[in-house]
């Protein structure tokens, strides 16, 4: 048995060690949100946060883990609240939203590290979420939304 | 739609049907106790506590019709888009999409087939719903008032749709109800908040690949690595003997090996063995799809337009210039992979599915099933992308079989190097342009031979038996310029691999040579791009409205130093497009800073979704013009996940400007058109650029990208 710690939640789980943790977050718990796209990490669909880290979780095992935190898009908050949530709906940002889990939790990740970021921040930090319905454009304005919403501004 | 989805039973009761829904929802207050779900018509569920659900008809793939077709009906029935409920529908002839000819999702076509069709269905039932109300106050149903849902009198009183819907349901359907003008639209036109954005920012929306189901066991699938190849003998010894593994299926389409998780089925895949037949296509390759095309190309084809006489004005003409173009094959590339949940009984089949043809979808489950289609319950999901993909059926039956086989559900579920390698993909061509002008320098004749497989002749034969294909020739045949003699035909040239239809499906292969083209001539007459179209399409007033406010907003011809636009223009879908392009070509590569489009899509529904979709297809144009191809080798696609087959990223992408014209004509379709734009706008710029003519694609083969 394997124990983890996602979304606060202390679980187990009775898998192969070697098992990515993506298929443990979707199959084994039902947290379905972190999607599986290329199993490469070339798409970053799978993106979850490993101690607050953007990680890709497609490729690593859940042997790895440990008893370091998981938060998935599903723990990201409990009611949409958290300030990417509220910049991608003020910006109507998903088409089809396949992407939009790893997006938002790349997103998350950069404004908590960068508060105020710059278009070779926003560059950096998503270049490996592939968006197919091309929605980067308001990806790009929402974050530095979300970034104002962190910061308290109007 | 819910991963573990609620049932709803029906009893007919003469013309009158009554849904009665499981009691997980609430109590109205005013019922004598159990809900009721009224059918008010095939789209709109009313319940006796004044829920009002709508029930889609088309797959939601990125497009925004789970928002823009509620918004059709809502705008007439008189309810708020916020008290509107979505669900998927089921397979049905009353879904049918009357611009395709079956419930498919396609063709930019949603919203123009629902456009009339959907507020009627509104206006009716408000109408109804109205008399209904009107009949238990006694009074006359043109003195009340309908707010948000709530029916009110003369005197004041209120009575909600919920509370009368029954009643309604009842009354006689009255014909010719009257639509609100545009004047009085209180929704349509202005811009609405998306209703699946909030389950798609917290991870509850579910897509096909998410769908659950008790007892369910997971597939992955084996299939031919030759494309039309089919399985000889396999070994599946060691794959049984793995942890978890309940089952190895021969299905249709493959190996399947079922488990109980996704990860183990998919090893326990990995370790079968099998032998293959390659079949019709082992000795495939790009240099043979090339020659077949070519030598294809010797055909006469079928026309698809002709005015005047082409072949004699080129051959009397004082000048003549010609160009020949080729495209690659291209992958949908979905970032879903495919996948399909089937459970079969033997009374009948429920399959969970992202599918944009829902009818299709019921028709390929039932044939693997060996049951009739009226026993097969389609139910769609959101889709991870379409872009025409999910046209397809292929990844249903192996789901079907192996549920079949095992009694049990399954989740089958594709891999990225099985999506990327088993497609119907966007077809090549090769294709011969040719333009002709006189002793003055006025363009005189145009000649556009076009040569490629054909998707059509596939999936809808009776359609390219009476004619030719219609979707090899947009872009095409309906050449706007003001040129006395023009001649386009489509040889049909297959090429041994299925095709399939791909975002914009011949337009964006089409405008790519036909604004090339175009420009090749104006360069030709040292004539300005934007002139030279200019003066041609004075008696298109809707491709000079566009053409001119891009040029307007582009500042084309003027950009700042170091860069460089290239100008497209296109009808498709009813809508007129133009596109400038500005570029710079940096260290040999080329880079797309800005696309400016301007678009007349008639009337707007959601004009938030207009402009996201005009930013949607120019990025899918632009990822395929930059590095889109799939090379075949011995049979094989060579490109198996995104790094052999490179798309846009955060990086890759242009500021994209939209002007949309503020129209009451008919609503044009928006979810493609922008894609076959990207490729011409850019090469036109790269000409300017470095007095390079660029006729194949993508930029990638030519070391520009």
């Amino acid at each position: 048995m394997t124990k983890l710690n996602v979304n606060g939640n202390a679980v187990e789980v009775d898998v192969d060690p070697e098992t990515p943790l993506l298929w443990v977050l979707r199959d084994s718990l039902g947290l379905t949100g972190t999607k599986f796209g290329c199993g490469m990490a070339l798409c970053g669909a799978c993106t979850v946060h490993l101690e607050g880290q953007p990680v890709r979780s497609c490729q690593i095992p859940v042997s790895a883990v440990g008893d370091k935190p998981v938060t998935t898009i599903e723990g990201l908050s409990k009611d949409r609240s958290h300030p990417v949530q509220l910049a991608w709906i003020e910006h109507d940002v998903p088409q089809c939203g396949y992407c939009q889990s790893g997006q938002i939790m790349s997103a998350s990740a950069l404004i908590e590290a960068k508060p105020r970021p710059t278009d070779a921040d926003i560059d950096a930090a998503m270049a490996g979420n592939i968006c197919r319905c091309g929605t980067y454009q308001r990806i790009r304005a929402a974050i530095r939304r979300a970034a104002e919403i962190k910061s308290g501004a109007a | 739609m819910s991963a573990n989805p609620s049932f709803s039973r029906r009893s007919f009761v003469g013309g009158l049907v009554i849904a009665i829904s499981l009691p997980a929802c609430k109590q109205s207050p005013k019922s004598s106790g159990e809900l009721k779900v009224i059918e008010t018509n095939a789209w709109l569920r009313i319940g006796t506590d004044n829920s009002i659900t709508f029930l889609c008809d088309r797959a939601e793939m990125g497009q925004g019709v789970y928002t823009s077709l509620p918004m059709l009906i809502a705008e007439e029935l008189g309810v708020d888009l916020t008290r509107v409920k979505v669900e998927f529908a089921p397979p049905g002839d009353q879904y049918i999409n009357n611009l395709i000819g079956g419930q498919i999702t396609g063709g930019s076509s949603s919203v123009r087939d629902g456009w009339e069709k959907l507020r009627k269905a509104g206006a009716t039932a408000r109408m109804m719903l109205v008399s209904a109300a009107a009949d238990e106050w006694g009074v006359d149903p043109r003195s009340c008032k309908v707010a948000n849902g709530v029916v009110l009198s003369p005197q004041f009183k209120k009575l909600t749709f919920g509370e009368v819907a029954e009643a309604a349901s009842k009354l006689p359907v009255p014909k010719n109800v009257p639509l609100k003008p545009a004047t009085q639209f209180t929704m349509i036109g202005k811009a609405q908040k998306r209703i699946d954005t909030p389950a798609k920012v917290d991870g509850s929306a579910v897509y096909g690949i998410d769908v659950k189901l008790p007892g369910m066991l997971y597939a992955a699938l084996a299939q031919p690595p030759t494309l039309g190849g089919s399985v000889k003998t396999f070994n599946d010894e060691k794959a049984r003997a793995m942890p978890g593994v309940v089952a190895v299926v021969l299905t249709s389409s493959g190996v399947a090996v079922a488990a109980d998780s996704w990860w183990r089925a998919r090893k326990a895949r990995d370790a079968l063995t099998i032998k293959w037949d390659a079949g019709p296509n082992g000795a495939l390759n790009d240099a043979k799809v090339s020659q077949m095309l070519r030598k294809g190309a010797a055909g006469p084809g079928r026309v698809a337009r002709n005015d005047g006489d082409a072949a004699a004005a080129i051959k009397g003409a004082a000048r003549v210039v010609r160009a020949d173009y080729e495209l690659p094959l291209l992958a949908h590339a979905t970032l879903e992979p495919q996948n399909c949940t089937a459970d079969v009984r033997a009374d009948g089949a429920d399959i969970y599915v992202p599918t944009q043809v829902q009818q299709i979808a019921q028709a390929a489950a039932a044939k693997a099933a060996g049951l009739d289609p009226k026993q097969v319950k389609v139910h769609t999901t959101f889709l991870g992308g379409g872009f025409g993909r999910r046209l397809e059926v292929d990844f249903i039956p192996a789901a079907v079989e192996v549920s079949k086989a095992l009694k049990k559900p399954v989740k089958l579920v594709w891999t990225r190097e099985d999506d990327m390698t088993h497609d119907a993909y966007r077809p090549p061509a090769f294709d011969q342009a040719t333009g002709a002008f006189d002793g003055k320098g006025k363009l005189i004749a145009w000649n556009l031979h076009l040569t490629g497989p054909s998707i059509t002749a596939r999936m809808f034969p009776s359609v390219t038996e009476k004619m030719v294909d219609p979707f090899a020739i947009e872009a095409a045949a309906n050449y706007p310029y003001d040129v006395p003699n023009v001649h386009v035909d489509f040889q049909q040239q297959e090429i041994g691999i299925n095709v399939g239809y791909w975002r914009s499906v011949s337009h964006a292969l089409n405008c790519f040579v036909a604004e090339s083209f175009m420009d090749e001539l104006a360069v030709a007459t040292k004539t300005n791009s934007y002139e030279f179209r200019k003066a041609l399409l004075e008696k298109q007033p809707r491709y000079l409205k566009v053409l001119d406010l891009v040029v307007k907003e582009s500042r084309f011809g003027y950009p700042m130093k170091g860069h460089f636009h290239g100008l497209a223009v296109m009808e498709g879908y009813g809508t007129y497009m133009a596109q400038v392009a500005e570029i710079s070509v940096d260290g040999g590569k080329v880079r797309v800073h800005r696309v400016y489009c301007a678009a007349d899509c008639g009337q707007q529904v959601n004009p938030d979704t207009v402009v996201a979709q005009i930013e949607s297809s120019v990025i899918f144009g632009l990822s395929a013009l930059m590095w889109g191809e799939i090379n075949i080798q011995n049979g094989r696609v060579q490109q198996t996940n995104f790094d052999s087959y490179r798309v846009a990223r955060m990086t890759d992408a242009p500021r994209i400007d939209s002007y949309v014209i503020d129209s009451s004509e008919s609503p044009g379709g928006i979810g493609e058109p922008a894609t076959a734009l990207v490729a011409p706008a850019v090469c036109n710029a790269i000409y300017t650029a470095t007095g390079r003519r660029i006729r194949s694609l993508p930029l990638s083969r030519h070391r520009l990208a």
